[in-house]
């Protein structure tokens, strides 16, 4: 039985989703679900995911929700081949993985969250003006937690130490939309948080998964 | 003197998150206050242990850890022999309800509970005026979220499984401040949270995170 995960390509969440089960080259199947119709607020959906958001993951008789625990189940699930993005093996590094998906989770997703909502999601989902001075806040929010990440970078190559983990994967998906936006800004001025982003968008996985995040583009 | 040292403020949600933990744990620490009235958080002593100047920091002997949820999972790992079983163990679906449980409590409660909490508990407490709008947004929002737990706990004893885990346990911090508020009242209004709420803050560990307020 395959892995089911019910979501949109061009979600940020669903996306973090595909890019760790490529990593691991997982089987899979994406579901679509109708955001426009409102399927993720329906009975059959929210009883995959109580909170009414996707992605949603099947795997047999497991059914989770929250991006961050699928990737992670996904992680665990297919240990052991080449691919090691947890670092289980290494009480230390896993510690420092997990510090680093906090990180992700508590300091940048607050911080550029808003500056994709506003600059992407206003205005094409709902046709509306962006709140410049959300945008602004959380601008300066972005650039501070991105001063700690320059720094880090300075004496490891990714977040977590001097190997790929989670932690660099969970921020592949909104950077890439904020790079669509002015606000790449704040990437493009920090070399060694560019040179970082550079390496881990240029990641086979990464690459399949790219294509799909088409919010903002001009047909 | 303790391998274990957490660099954090007896008020600070986050840091009374790692304490839980240590104390259910029954493990040996120091603790070390850091004066936030003073900024000693931002000092470039304690910048050194978390970049993002904010407590609590850890550290075990030469590993230095900061994000309290990442700190107590940790410590729930290192010594999963100790204490209280704070983990799930057993196949890669059953862990996997626990980091959802865990992923719930950082995206669903913590936002909407944190900013009740600022504006019932501390903005009074450092004289500042409440925002009386948004209370009504964010406790409508964790109502929303709490309506999902009653559900849940219907059907599970605890969050993640029958058993106490760090699912519920990061909870800890922001339900003890919400239960000085009339916030409380969301939790009254929903028997099984209410019944949920009542057990995990009588927990003997728990307890003893509130007696450090007065050393």
């Amino acid at each position: 039985m395959t892995i089911k995960l019910y979501g949109v390509a061009m979600s940020t969440c669903t996306a973090k989703v595909l890019a760790c089960l490529h990593e691991y080259g997982a089987e899979f199947e994406l579901v679509p679900v109708n955001l426009q119709n409102g399927e993720h607020k329906q009975p059959a959906f929210l009883a995959k995911n109580p909170f009414g958001q996707i992605p949603a993951l099947e795997d047999g008789d497991l059914t989770l929700f929250e991006s961050r625990s699928i990737s992670t189940y996904v992680a665990e699930k297919f240990k052991g081949s080449s691919c090691d993005l947890l670092r289980s093996q290494n009480p230390k590094e896993a510690a420092l993985v997990k510090t680093w998906m906090e990180v992700e989770s508590q300091q940048f997703s607050p911080a550029i969250s808003p500056i994709f909502y506003q600059s992407i999601i206003v205005p094409i989902l709902y046709g509306g003006s962006p709140n410049q001075a959300i945008i602004d806040e959380s601008a300066a929010k972005l650039g501070k937690v991105l001063d700690v990440y320059e720094k880090k970078l300075s004496s490891s190559k990714y977040l977590a130490g001097d190997f790929y983990s989670l932690a660099d994967l969970h921020h592949l998906t909104y950077i890439y939309y904020l790079m669509k936006t002015p606000y790449g800004k704040l990437i493009n001025e920090r070399p060694r948080v560019k040179a970082w982003w550079e390496d881990i968008s240029s990641r086979p996985a990464f690459k399949k998964v790219a294509p799909g995040l088409t919010l903002g583009d001009k047909n | 003197m303790a391998a274990i040292k957490v660099h954090g403020s007896p008020l600070s949600t986050a840091t009374r998150r790692v304490l839980a933990c240590l104390y259910e744990k029954e493990i040996d620490f120091q603790f070390v206050p850091v004066n936030m009235a003073t900024g000693e958080h931002k000092s470039d002593n304690f910048l050194a242990l978390n970049p993002f100047g904010q407590v609590p920091a850890f550290e075990d002997g030469d590993l230095t850890l900061f994000e309290s949820r990442a700190s107590a999972n940790y410590v729930a790992h290192e010594f999963a022999d100790k204490g209280t079983q704070l983990l799930i163990s057993g196949s890669n679906k059953e862990v996997a309800v626990l980091e959802l449980w865990k992923e719930v409590e950082a995206h669903q409660f913590n936002t909407p509970s944190s900013k009740v909490v600022w504006e019932l508990f501390f903005k009074p407490f450092l004289g500042m005026a409440t925002d009386a709008a948004v209370v009504e947004e964010n406790e409508t929002q964790l109502g929303k979220v709490l309506d999902v737990y009653e559900t849940r706990l219907t059907q599970s004893k605890y969050l993640a499984s029958d058993n106490f885990t760090l699912a519920d346990l990061y909870h800890l911090p922001n339900i003890q401040y919400l239960l000085a508020t009339p916030a409380k009242k969301l939790f009254e209004s929903r028997p099984h949270v209410d019944a949920w709420v009542k057990e995990i803050t009588a927990r003997p560990a728990w307890s003893k995170v509130l007696a450090m307020m007065n050393q």
